[in-house]
């Protein structure tokens, strides 16, 4: 049972962590040409829109913004079942071609990023598809990484990593809860 | 396997409202699939499905085919005539050997009410009502429901009125139950031979005369006469019957507002309905026939999952 709490990134430490991705994005894709930011349901979505946000400050280009819903494509739907209420996935353009960077909250098994590529080959082709994470947590069962992060943090199995964002929960921050080893 | 529904779908009287919202609200996201150039995700890979058909039917069993396979489900049709069925295997013994082969889902239609859960009762795979007789068709009645709600953008004090055959008609009864369940005023209009005596007791206005009906609604189902079932004289002809209670443009032109049209299909086009009112601009037959999908993947998806809260749980340890 989660006991210890502490703030690992706060208001401030993400919104400078999310201007450092921002610029690490557009360094890794080579600038917002055929640039597409696709948020997974749901915090990912909102990290994508203020990503969005940073790099049209600097780049004076809006990038568009997907949104990826991957309830349908989990591989555990026979031991745990659906969550009962599906999300929208939103991706309105041909990926055909496009450069894609995954936008999550968490990486952690990694289970989550493979059904979101699963999901994104039945759109169609990126030319290039990377992932940017705010916080990498270790933990993989997959052979999966991310290629931006913002803040990796070792913590055990037990241990809970929540990104709390101001959209969703009214306020923003990063907080690690320790399982009590007592 | 069983979820937030139990374990079948037998009708909408058995249904909460709140049960019936979680229907439409899981409805709405699998409307994008269909849109997809690739329309099909990997949600129910590896389970079969058994879509057992004692009546004949096109578009309910097409579209849970549809929706089926959208899932990546592996449905197999079964159909009364060329199956054991028609050598005299009962309903159970049919399923039981299905059942046998180690499938997952059975979705049936019978003639006989209380068929599907007569079935249910007796057999562990999910089962899904696609209509039993006179009594219920739950999945004509949510895709009613979510193409009502789609268009007035809540169904909380909307006025549906279901025309023509109730008496014959299973699509009414889960329209009524559902409709009722999520706050809609329901009426019917048809002559008195084809209402079911004490229909009022179903909570329910009764209008004799298809022009009241009109001026009090905001939406007509009007039913298909189902001539097949008519042994007796229940009307005197189709022409009368067009006559006296047809839906058609001139009646509806002298409504105090516009009235969206529905109908459950197929329909008689010139006798309950006129072609320029299925054709025209207030007309979401055909949203129906869309909505069917959506509904039956939800109904599919549901049925199969498992502990919400489980599964809440699961999604945040499996980032």
């Amino acid at each position: 049972m989660p006991s210890r709490d502490s703030t690992l990134l706060d208001t401030r430490a993400v919104e400078r962590t999310l201007k450092r991705m921002a610029d690490e994005i557009l360094e890794l894709t080579g600038g917002t040409d055929d640039l597409v930011l696709v948020g997974i349901q749901r915090r990912g979505v909102q990290l994508a829109d203020r990503l969005v946000d940073l790099i049209s400050a600097s780049e004076t280009v809006r990038v568009p913004r997907g949104a990826l819903d991957i309830t349908l494509y989990r591989d555990d739907l026979q031991t745990v079942g659906p969550r009962p209420v599906v999300g929208r996935t939103d991706l309105p353009w041909e990926l055909d071609h496009r450069k894609v960077v995954i936008v999550d909250d968490v990486l952690y098994t990694g289970r989550t990023v493979r059904a979101a590529l699963d999901e994104l080959a039945d759109f169609g082709r990126p030319a290039r598809i990377a992932l940017a994470v705010l916080i990498d947590r270790g933990g993989r069962e997959l052979p999966i990484h991310a290629d931006i992060v913002g803040k990796k943090v070792d913590v055990e199995s037990g241990d809970r990593v929540d990104v709390l964002l101001e959209e969703v929960d009214g306020k923003t921050c990063v907080v690690v809860s320790r399982a009590d080893s007592a | 396997m069983s979820g937030a529904l139990g374990k079948d779908l037998l009708g909408l009287e058995p249904l909460s409202a709140e049960q019936i919202k979680l229907i439409l609200d899981t409805a709405e996201p699998f409307k994008e699939i269909s849109e997809r150039a690739i329309k099909k995700v990997p949600t129910l890979r590896g389970s079969t499905i058994v879509n057992l058909f004692f009546e004949n039917s096109t578009r309910t069993r097409i579209s849970f085919e549809f929706a089926e396979k959208r899932l990546s489900a592996d449905p197999v049709n079964v159909s009364a005539t060329g199956s054991s069925v028609s050598k005299g295997e009962t309903l159970v013994d049919t399923a039981r050997n299905l059942e046998a082969m180690r499938i997952d889902m059975v979705v049936i239609r019978h003639g006989s009410s209380g068929a599907a859960q007569f079935l249910a009762e007796r057999i562990k795979s999910n089962v899904i009502n696609a209509g039993d007789g006179m009594h219920e068709h739950p999945t004509q009645g949510l895709l009613d429901l979510l193409t009502l709600r789609d268009h007035f953008g809540g169904l909380a004090g909307k006025r549906v009125c279901i025309c023509g055959d109730v008496l014959h008609s299973r699509v009414a009864r889960s329209n009524i139950w559902g409709l009722r369940k999520v706050g809609a005023e329901v009426a019917v209009c048809g002559p008195r031979s084809l209402l079911p005596s004490a229909i009022e007791e179903l909570g329910v206005t009764v209008f004799d005369h298809i022009e009241d009906a009109i001026e009090w609604a905001d939406a007509l189902n009007v039913l298909r006469l189902q001539i097949e079932r008519m042994t007796g004289g229940y009307i005197p002809s189709l022409r009368e019957y067009n006559r006296v209670f047809g839906v058609t443009r001139d009646r509806l032109a002298r409504a105090p507002r516009d009235v969206l049209i529905l109908h459950p299909g197929p329909m008689n086009r010139g006798v309950e309905i006129d072609s320029d009112v299925a054709d025209g601009d207030h007309s979401v037959i055909l949203d129906q026939v869309t909505n069917g999908i959506a509904i039956r993947m939800a109904v599919l998806y549901l049925l199969a999952g498992g502990n919400p809260t489980l599964a809440e749980s699961a999604k945040a340890a499996a980032r």
